[in-house]
């Protein structure tokens, strides 16, 4: 009896793990910029990992097995965040073109792409007109 | 039990190529390199998925090295993204 509940929600979460990894697939090929395509695949790809580990943990039924599955899940949420972040950041600033139907782009007016500064809009005068200290680190490509 | 493994695999590799599609087509390298992490994040579970199917619960661990390297390549192509010069997609 209990054999046949825990293979029957074996079932589930794998099933809902493909599914939610083809959704994840279907959104980075069907969204129109970086950061909607990041937006798809980070949430739904690590949801995804994250039930078919726990589909292993009911599957084998041993401690250890849990521990490395629970050691997974806990990698993938917290290094999906970190590499998003890492990588939306780096295609902002090589100027990756956003979608046109962006309503919104608060980082527009503040981020000076030549020196490579981003402005609170709460400096002191003092502070605009000194130099930047050191070139920016990263070069801009010349074409937009 | 056994449709059930064969439906999960299938749905796992049409996810697989479609990410491989993007992988191909995306227009500027960040593109690129979102499709290449969520390839990795496919493999790990598709390793789970083949570790309950074969039974054998050591491809666990090869799930946890797949997810580490996958990090670490994420976080090289920003870096190399930043630091590098102009490029030409």
């Amino acid at each position: 009896m209990t054999e046949t509940i825990v293979n029957w929600l074996v079932a589930i979460f794998m099933l809902s793990s493909g599914a939610f990894s083809l959704l994840a697939a279907v959104g980075i090929l069907r969204l129109p910029d970086l950061l909607t395509r990041m937006h798809a695949s980070t949430k739904a790809g690590a949801l995804g990992v994250a039930l078919m580990m726990v589909a292993a943990m009911l599957h084998f039924n041993d401690l250890v097995v849990m521990a490395k599955a629970m050691a997974v899940i806990l990698f993938i949420f917290i290094t999906a965040p970190v590499a998003a972040h890492a990588i939306g950041r780096a295609g902002y600033f090589i100027g990756v073109p956003i979608w046109v139907k962006t309503i919104k782009d608060e980082l527009y007016s503040h981020y000076d792409a030549d020196t490579h500064r981003l402005r609170s809009g709460l400096e002191t005068e003092e502070e605009l007109s000194k130099p930047a200290k050191d070139k920016p680190r990263i070069r801009m490509s010349s074409k937009k | 039990m056994h449709y059930i493994y064969l439906i999960t695999f299938g749905l796992l590799s049409i996810a697989l190529v479609l990410i491989f599609i993007r992988l191909l087509i995306g227009p500027t390298l960040p593109d690129r390199v979102v499709a290449l992490e969520l390839l990795a994040t496919v493999i790990v579970g598709m390793t789970g998925a083949h570790a309950i199917f074969t039974e054998r619960s050591s491809f666990i661990d090869v799930a946890i090295v797949t997810a580490l390297t996958a990090f670490l390549a994420a976080i090289g192509f920003a870096r190399f993204l930043e630091r590098g010069g102009p490029r030409d997609d």
